[in-house]
């Protein structure tokens, strides 16, 4: 049974390899490549032939080199360590490769995915005679400041524990806890486990959307919300903001764990977010932001087959997080990459392709990948979230092509992003005509019970608000502004406010990168107020020209930079300015 | 140990096809002997047990069948590298043609690379003043930055390249090693000459390194091109701390010597013919760029591309702005009215800018002060439109304003000279008299203490 499965290379190209003959691997299964041990996965199998993905670069490979077979599937190591650290996409540590290797990555190095000499201050969560099943908790250990690591029993083990640890230091390897198993043998469990990437890993139950996760970008939590457990897509065509709005979101969501996966792009992206992650202090718990974070890396000049697995790899960590009770974010940056992958190892393999390329399971790929997000109760009774932000960067910025239309039908939430507010520096550039989430509904009574029972009304009235002002804006493109009514110009004025002073957030500011759920609706109060006081003026025959040389527009529109977070009560001063302002255009003109 | 094998399989465009090869590996370079005196070099793109599939870097002219002695070198693509690589001329893969003779060196490094690992990356930080206000304002380049220009046929993209390397060599801190690696792929004999001839008025020819793989040179040359000269260039910035900028011209004919190989391979098409892996393949070129912790150098990427059909949602732009950090857009429109460089401010980006300029590298008002000129142009475009629906008489006077802006904006701040250096000082304070054409209340990108601070002062001029 020990004995390993063997095979010979017959053909490379690229990244794909091809062994002659029955070889007894697996399907999914990990193999080791050549004299250099390449990671690879076995990706078909025939009578008489087998593929393999290998995920590092091929050449120098020949024919005729052995393969081996690990017998296990692509899998990541789960325990202690996860977090405030970087990986490439098959969960090799990049410090660790940086420090055998130097700062190129070479091929074939074999580091261990986590850090085993490490000594944790564990607690111990059972005793002997305890009932475990699979996510019992057995100990718990203090991963980084921010996060309390808890190590459960695998889902397949189940039985009565005949012996376990003290409290005390343990390394990942050491053995904590013996469980005899219902059929009576017995298994050694420490706070490692091994959990294969292309397989969700079990729950309970699923429950419904019914919180939101807040971000603090006005846009998002007040306009398009995403729920915990839910997914989203943020199209746009390069230059339009999808790394920019992940980062924010990465920074500031209400998320307990961030893991993001950067798939297919920049280095100098990644190095940015671990240089800045680790000096930001999460604004919660006021720890580093790395405490809660884990990068995965591939970036676009890593090899291809490796692109393929990091999103698995970085959705399996989420899963095994939401395990332990805790709301997990996962921002997929960029999913497109990941789908050229699919098509470029589509094409090496000589699959028929669908359409624009794209093999034709790339639909069932992304819908696969979305559906392993949500609100779950785990094995043990508790309850963690996995939600998901894809970025798609869609070819030519055109959302027709199949990753976005695909994607759009298996995410809850669109941000599209605009070409044309990102070239006027209209930040985030998030399209509020063509975005939408479907969660409204669902997170309505959380508003109402957290921030305000107005708060979905008065969002409503603010889209109205917009949904007019495009309208009105065809009339103007064609025959200009002056000719409009006075109270069209009103709503084209209001809405610059709103578009000005509330959806646009600038992320450089101290105070106006994430902005509470209070603030966010008190703005909103005030500029519906003010809406409010300037139509009744209007319709009593005050001309716009009057209202607008007030320069309370101007002021509504600054309250994003002139009110300090820390300061709210200032926000309802600004009804008595506009209070002021009413009765001195009433005295003035009245 | 050097097997010589005496014929070939078959022949199809630059491939052919050797049987009964020992020992071969992938990515492997081959000598070939034609006729007994024509040398060529190939490179093993397939292997099926004994049988390779063999690029051939020098065409396959001449080739038949019979004729062809193929020995394995044992080794992929190498280029011999050396500090006396600077002042020199090579051919598409890497080959001194300048008559100076071989480089003498015994340092040979894999033209492939290996990826950079982002933990040992330094996140760019420094700017380049390259004199040039529509860059320097607002598309700073960034020392360690991959910027392509996205141009067309026709337009002076060449000529803004070279009073980039002129202006950015000649920059405040002269003190640091600066060089020029030039790659070309596929360029006609006169743009190379262009560029020589400005490398040598600009008096930085000792410091430039050229790759030059000429429009008639054969296509697979082409697609190992940029390789070896940004292996060159990793050499000098990163073993030899200097400060590289890398022009490579032009993308374009790389993309489409790929195309070329990959349909005679007969590969699956992606979009518009172009192999699947094209993303993959510019990524491992552009993701090249960068700073290596613990290293004085740096490798700054200008890669000009020329759109097909000036269409800037072409594969080959699109891809690469999906991969570089920005990029520079020239525009027809612009250059039709003689502004020059007739760089189109709105598409045009640059993502490194937002950390290397501010306080401390240019002045605390350069980030609001870009966008409000982004979004003050934006708004040009807008009157613009509607002007040419209702005529220029009807507009509203803040949207006259506007077209008075944009006009001045085009001619004074896009439009310079050729020659002209503008300090970011200069730059920055053009920026502000633009703006001050239009109304303080319009000016809603900056933060309201910088505009007290910088909007020119309309009673200092004796109103």
């Amino acid at each position: 049974m020990e004995s390993k499965n063997i095979g010979k290379i017959y053909g490379i190209n690229g990244p794909v390899i091809y062994l002659k003959g029955k070889t007894g691997f697996k399907m999914s299964e990990m193999v080791y490549v050549g004299e250099e041990r390449l990671v690879g996965e076995v990706i078909s199998l025939d009578k008489d032939m087998t593929t393999i993905q290998v995920y590092e670069e091929t050449s120098g490979l020949k024919p005729g080199e052995q393969v081996e077979a690990t017998g296990a599937a692509v899998s990541v190591t789960l325990a202690p360590g996860i977090l405030n650290n970087i990986f490439d996409g098959i969960e090799r540590p990049l410090e660790s490769i940086a420090e055998s290797g130097g700062a190129f990555i070479t091929r074939g190095v074999s580091v261990d995915s986590l850090d085993t000499e490490k000594l944790w201050d564990t607690h111990m969560m059972v005793s002997e005679g305890d009932i475990v099943h699979g996510g019992t908790i057995i100990a718990e250990v203090p991963e980084t400041h921010a996060i309390l690591h808890k190590c459960m029993v695998p889902p397949d083990v189940e039985g009565t524990v005949v012996r376990a640890a003290e409290d005390g230091q343990y390394t990942i390897k050491d053995t904590l806890v013996v469980v005899e198993l219902n059929d009576g043998s017995r298994r050694e469990l420490s706070m490692t486990q091994h959990w294969p990437i292309r397989m969700p890993r079990p729950v309970h139950h699923r429950y419904s959307a019914n919180e939101p996760l807040v971000t603090g970008q006005r846009i998002l939590d007040t306009m398009f919300p995403i729920a915990k457990g839910g997914t989203a897509a943020i199209p746009g065509g390069f230059g339009t903001g999808k790394t920019m709005t992940q980062h924010q979101i990465a920074k500031w969501a209400d998320a307990d764990i961030i893991i993001y996966i950067g798939c297919g792009e920049r280095g100098n992206e990644m190095t940015q977010v671990l240089e800045e992650f680790s000096e930001l202090v999460d604004p919660k718990t006021g720890n580093p932001l790395m405490d809660r974070t884990t990068l995965i890396a591939n970036t676009s000049n890593m090899p291809v087959a490796a692109r393929e697995a990091s999103i698995y790899t970085g959705l399996t960590l989420a899963e095994y997080y939401r395990d332990m009770g805790y709301d997990v974010a996962i921002m997929a940056d960029s999913t497109s990459r990941w789908a050229e992958a699919l098509r470029e190892l589509s094409g090496r393999l000589e699959e028929m392709p669908a359409e624009e390329g794209f093999p034709a399971y790339l639909a069932s790929r992304l819908s696969a990948f979305y559906e392993r997000a949500g609100m779950m109760q785990t094995l043990n009774g508790g309850t963690g979230s996995v939600s998901i932000i894809g970025a798609v960067s869609p070819q030519g910025g055109d959302f027709s092509e199949p990753v976005t239309q695909n994607t759009k039908r298996f995410v809850r939430c669109f941000w599209g992003l605009d070409k044309s507010l990102a070239y006027s520096r209209h930040f985030p550039a998030i399209h509020w005509l063509t975005s939408y989430s479907e969660y409204l509904p669902d997170l309505a009574g959380w508003y109402s019970d957290h921030v305000s029972p107005k708060f979905v009304d008065y969002r409503n009235r603010m889209m109205t608000i917009l949904n007019q002002e495009s309208s009105l804006m065809e009339i103007v493109k064609l025959i200009g502004g002056d000719v409009l009514p006075d109270d069209q110009k009103l709503i084209l004025e209001i809405a610059k406010v709103i578009r000005l002073g509330f959806l646009q957030q600038n992320a450089f500011h101290k105070d106006d990168t994430c902005v509470s759920m209070e603030k966010q609706f008190k703005m909103m109060d005030v500029i519906l107020y003010l809406y409010k006081r300037a139509r009744k003026l209007v319709a009593m025959g005050m001309p716009m020209s009057v209202l607008k040389a007030e320069g309370i527009f101007e002021k509504v529109i600054a309250i994003k930079y002139d009110v300090p977070n820390d300061n709210l009560t200032m926000l309802d001063f600004y009804k008595k300015d506009i209070d002021e302002f009413y009765d001195r255009v009433m005295e003035k003109n009245g | 140990m050097a097997i010589e094998y005496l014929g070939l399989s078959s022949i199809n465009g630059p491939l052919v096809v050797l049987d009964g090869v020992q020992e071969a590996f992938f990515d492997e370079i081959v000598e070939f002997v034609v006729d007994g005196n024509i040398k060529k070099m190939g490179r093993i793109v397939e292997l099926n047990e004994d049988k390779a599939v063999i690029q051939v870097f020098e065409g396959t002219e001449n080739m038949s069948l019979t004729n062809t002695h193929t020995r394995l070198s044992g080794h992929p693509m190498e280029v011999a590298v050396s500090p006396d690589m600077l002042g020199r001329t090579f051919n598409g893969i890497g080959i001194p043609i300048d008559g100076l003779g071989s480089l003498g060196s015994a340092d040979k490094r894999d033209v492939n690379g290996l990826p950079l690992n982002p933990v040992r990356r330094e996140y760019p930080r420094n700017y380049i003043r390259t004199g040039i206000s529509a860059i320097d304002g607002l598309t700073t380049l960034i020392r360690g930055q991959k910027l392509p220009i996205f141009s067309g046929n026709g337009l002076p993209h060449d000529q803004l390249a070279a009073q980039i390397v002129k202006q950015a060599s000649l920059g405040d801190n002269s003190d640091e090693q600066f060089a020029v690696v030039f790659g070309a792929m596929g360029v006609k004999h006169d743009v190379a000459d262009y560029f020589r001839k400005a490398f040598e008025e600009s008096g930085v020819s000792d410091h430039v390194c050229m790759f030059l793989n000429m429009a008639n040179d054969p296509v697979v040359e082409r697609l190992i091109t940029p390789k070896v000269a940004l292996t060159a260039a990793e050499y000098l910035a990163f073993e030899c701390n200097m400060h590289i900028l890398v022009i490579l011209t032009d993308m374009t004919s790389f993309a489409e010597a790929m195309r070329e190989v990959s349909s005679s391979r007969g590969e699956i098409p992606s979009r518009k013919g172009y192999p699947g892996y094209l993303y993959s393949e510019f990524a491992t070129l552009y993701e090249r760029a960068g700073i290596v912790e613990g290293s004085n150098g740096s490798v700054t990427q200008l890669p000009i591309l020329t759109m097909p059909n000036d269409d800037i949602t072409h594969p080959i732009p699109d891809l690469t702005g999906y991969i570089t950090e920005g990029q520079v857009v020239l525009d027809r429109n612009l250059h039709g009215q003689s502004v020059y460089p007739p760089i189109s401010i709105l598409p045009s980006l640059s993502r490194l800018m937002k950390d290397g300029i501010g306080k401390g590298y240019t002045r605390e008002d350069h980030q609001d002060l870009a966008n409000q000129l982004f979004s003050a142009y934006a708004k040009v475009g807008e009157a613009r439109n509607l002007a040419s629906v209702i005529g220029e008489d009807e507009l509203s006077p803040i949207d006259k304003q506007y077209l008075k802006f944009g006009e001045e904006f085009e001619k004074r701040y896009v439009g310079q000279g050729p020659t002209e250096n503008r300090t970011i000082m200069q730059t920055l304070d053009l920026g502000w008299e633009l703006l001050s054409l239009l109304p303080k209340e319009e000016l809603d990108r900056i933060d309201t203490k910088l505009i007290e601070i910088y909007y020119p002062k309309k009673e200092n001029e004796g109103a």
